[in-house]
């Protein structure tokens, strides 16, 4: 085989191989944008339920104010979060706030009974549910992403076409802290 | 060993299996097409045959199945733990959420069907969802959920018509010994060995094809296993399921020979065997080894 045929050769298979990287890039990052529109899709769901919950369980412990304050004032920072960061924190938050507010609903037997408050509340472990899986696909996109940008020899084309590293969603200090009860 | 080793590990020793079975059908073509003189076009209308067979069962399996068991499509309203289970499992798995059905059974059993993520079906016993908490169910429907990600369907369908292959080629082989082929009187001289090998194999490769289908059946089974924890990320649930599952004596009754491999446990109770050479029979590997592997992820 000559020498010409051979070094065109291999010019093509490394611009296929570019080729097919560039493209692998791509559909990445467009998975992971989705991944991350379903955590959206998620907390949104977990907002839109929880004016009923503080509804129903303010019937019958309307004196519980600061609970019901910090459910509010968590939800609110949670719809104005829009970067990874800022979510996971304004999210983890929110799990705190509603863990104290069903430690308040303990105390009342005839709250727990109630059909209502208890498919509200299956509901949003539900969606708590759904927000971590949504995390959990978000995460593992995200590393299947880091890991392609950060191999040899991705590493130096990715840089190229400015594919960088991409956030995980981390649990924040809130989530790890434990939650008081107090009556 | 962890679980992303062991899904690896899964999936090698499946193709491994398959590349075996491949060799045995290439082997056959050469050895038959040597003694009776008819070349490639013997094995290509057992193939043809083979794949006629399979093809109902691969497109309309999922109807068919779900007829023969007298199932009711799950709603969110009866059957919530099921139904949000399968949507959360579906949102970590990111793949489009499977049709759900409900059997009612008193026995604990499961099955998916369905030839790729979007055409998918999983169905539940009653007995099922009655008997196992939340975080078992959730334990179950990701290992079925695995079974259609992984495409085990797919392959058990490609892996059924290689076995019918081998068992179509084996019957023609012995027929046209039996009744006599056109060029045989020129070649048996040269044969002769041939003759005897191609004998053998007739007789013998149907029985090795089924061993090795039912092998790869139960490496996709513990696959499926590992895949279900890797979505779950909680291998104790499946396990505690397992558990009940294989205390549950009761047989269920929907289920027929040619549905078994479907489902999660082998639903003909009873049939545990506890020998080596009795378990190469077996369409699912055995509960305690199952539990065992998952317990040490």
């Amino acid at each position: 085989m000559s020498l010409p045929l051979l070094i065109g050769g291999l010019i093509v298979v490394a611009l296929l191989y570019l080729w097919s990287l560039y493209n692998g890039f791509v559909t990445l990052k467009a998975q992971i944008e989705e991944a991350w529109s379903q955590i959206d899709v998620q907390l949104k769901r977990r907002i839109d339920l929880i004016p009923n919950l503080v509804e129903s369980v303010k019937g019958y412990a309307k004196h519980e104010k600061s609970v019901f304050e910090n459910v509010t004032k968590a939800r609110s920072a949670l719809m104005k979060a829009d970067t990874p960061e800022t979510m996971a924190k304004a999210s983890d938050t929110l799990t705190g706030a509603l863990k104290s507010l069903f430690a308040v609903a303990e105390a009342y037997p005839q709250l727990r009974a109630n059909e209502n408050f208890l498919q509200l509340q299956r509901e949003l472990s539900d969606t708590e549910d759904k927000v971590a899986y949504a995390r959990q696909f978000y995460n593992s996109t995200v590393m299947d992403y880091n890991v392609k940008v950060r191999v040899f020899p991705n590493a130096l084309i990715a840089n190229a076409f400015g594919f960088k590293e991409q956030p995980f969603f981390k649990a924040t200090d809130e989530e790890k802290k434990g939650v008081k009860v107090e009556f | 060993m962890t679980i992303r080793s062991q899904v690896t590990s899964n999936i090698i020793r499946s193709y491994l299996f398959m590349g075996i079975f491949t060799v045995l059908v290439i082997a056959l073509a050469y050895v038959f097409g040597q003694v009776l003189g008819y070349g490639d076009s013997f094995i290509g209308i057992a193939v043809l045959l083979a794949i006629c067979s399979s093809f109902i069962s691969y497109y309309f399996g999922d109807q068919i199945v779900l007829a023969m068991s007298g199932a009711r499509p799950a709603t969110r309203k009866k059957d919530f733990d099921f139904f949000t289970v399968c949507e959360n499992l579906s949102i970590a798995a990111g793949v489009p959420m499977p049709k759900l059905y409900v059997i009612d059974d008193s026995a604990i059993n499961a099955f998916a069907t369905g030839r790729d993520p979007h055409h998918a079906v999983i169905c539940a016993t009653s007995g099922l969802l009655s008997r196992l908490d939340r975080r078992e169910i959730e334990g179950v429907v990701a290992h079925e959920l695995s079974h259609v990600q992984n495409y085990d369907i797919r392959m058990m369908a490609i892996v059924a018509v290689l076995v019918g292959t081998v068992a179509y080629a084996s019957d023609f082989f012995m027929r046209s010994l039996w009744w006599g082929g056109r060029d045989r009187d020129n070649d048996r001289d040269n044969n002769g060995i041939f003759l005897i090998i191609g004998i053998v194999l007739a007789i013998v490769s149907p029985l090795i094809a089924m061993l090795i289908q039912l092998a790869i059946s139960r490496k996709r089974e513990y696959l499926a296993d590992a895949s279900g924890a890797l979505l779950t990320r909680y291998p104790e649930g499946l396990a505690r399921a397992l558990e009940k599952i294989g205390k549950d004596k009761e047989v269920l009754e929907a289920a027929t020979n040619a549905t078994a491999h479907l489902f999660i446990a082998n639903p003909f109770k009873g049939k545990e065997f506890g020998t080596w050479f009795a378990g190469l029979f077996d369409t699912h590997p055995p509960i305690v080894e199952r539990i065992k592997i998952l317990r040490a992820m």
